[in-house]
């Protein structure tokens, strides 16, 4: 099996693929971002490669290199039993990457999260929104330049929209603030 | 030259009964503590410990744990406070009403503890005042009622007034505002 998936995906984009190595069985290809969402369409619906289950996508912040950040996709496939890695550079200049969101709905919260822990913004989705710090945080904690001991402003308490959904604009902010941009689950699905 | 008090009768049978007043006060209040658990981390195993019969908070008259804030008179505060948190304790300490005492359980509430980082709270003194601090982590049930007996003291050793001839001046009265948070501890 193994170097199966690194030659299939080479095979059919020759161009996007920069680097592809295989390690005990551990199959990672680097590619160009601008070919990211094709690449990863290609790896969930070839049924070869069947790889529909992405397991994790985080971020590497390597500070003393360029580019300096490197996305890295971890896929698994259900049936055929396989991993396949895909890493993607971005520089500090333009940390964006488009979104996979529309080949894999569940990566909304990961993208949330590199950009909440790394500051790496996906475009082609809805806005950018932090998973877990809230939004009034300053910096992106992960990444290493951040300060070790820095402290946070305290922020007042957000408003609540009800009881059910949680903060949000509450009934006394102006109307126009209270229509919410629609969430990225009820985006329209690009098949 | 020292001015010399005289003190007349009614301001002596005055101070009788204030101090009578005081002293019941005091003992009623230190035995009647409603606790609001404000439990977010392993702490609460500690809090569940002392209620339970071993060690049994309820024989200091901390009997009930009260789930609203509106109830309870001691807030105790267990365990670790991030930052996103920050804002619903404050909330949850306003919506208690006077009297009311705060107890910072453990080290994360007390100071941060070993979560110097940028997520948590480093003590919720920086927003509420807290009235007696129980170090450990997690603090032996023992140190928990030594606290306790503590908080009791001060309840005990608390004065009160019969008549506020002095009611303090508008400006000195804290603002019941969500404001205070901002630009607190940078």
């Amino acid at each position: 099996m193994s170097e199966f998936a690194l030659q299939r995906v080479a095979e059919r984009f020759p161009d996007a693929v920069v680097q592809g190595y295989a390690y005990r069985g551990d199959e990672t290809l680097v590619i160009q971002r601008e070919h990211l969402v094709e690449v990863a369409r290609f790896c969930k619906d070839d049924p070869e490669l069947d790889l529909k289950l992405p397991l994790s996508v985080t971020c590497v912040d390597f500070i003393d290199e360029k580019p300096r950040f490197e996305l890295v996709y971890t896929l698994y496939s259900i049936t055929k039993k396989h991993h396949l890695r895909l890493k993607v550079r971005v520089g500090e200049d333009d940390p964006t990457v488009p979104s996979t969101i529309s080949v894999w709905r569940g990566m909304d919260w990961w993208e949330r999260y590199c950009w909440d822990m790394y500051g790496i913004r996906f475009s082609d989705r809805g806005p950018m929104k932090r998973l877990w710090m809230y939004e009034e945080f300053e910096g992106h904690p992960l990444r290493k330049d951040f300060p070790l001991r820095g402290r946070q402003p305290l922020i007042p308490e957000a408003d609540i929209q009800d009881i059910y959904r949680g903060p949000g604009p509450g009934p006394g902010s102006p109307p126009a603030s209270r229509s919410n941009p629609p969430r990225p689950s009820q985006l329209p699905i690009v098949k | 030259m020292a001015q010399e008090f005289i003190t007349t009768r009614r301001e002596e049978a005055q101070g009788f009964l204030e101090r009578m007043v005081s002293r019941g006060l005091g003992w009623a209040r230190k035995y009647s503590l409603f606790t609001y658990p404000f439990a977010t981390a392993c702490c609460g195993m500690e809090f569940m410990s002392i209620s339970g019969a071993r060690y049994d908070i309820a024989r200091f008259g901390a009997e009930f744990p009260r789930f609203s804030p509106r109830q309870a008179d001691m807030l105790m505060v267990i365990g670790t406070i991030n930052l996103k948190q920050a804002p619903i304790l404050k909330r949850v300490y306003e919506q208690m009403a006077e009297p009311k005492w705060v107890v910072a359980f453990g080290v994360c509430a007390s100071s941060g503890g070993f979560y110097d980082n940028y997520a948590v709270l480093q003590g919720i003194d920086k927003i509420i005042p807290v009235d007696v601090y129980i170090p450990g982590c997690p603090p032996r049930p023992e140190q928990v009622l030594d606290g306790l007996i503590l908080l009791q003291e001060k309840i005990q050793a608390q004065s009160h007034k019969l008549i506020d001839r002095h009611p303090p001046a508008p400006e000195t009265v804290r603002p019941a505002g969500r404001d205070l948070l901002i630009g607190g501890t940078k």
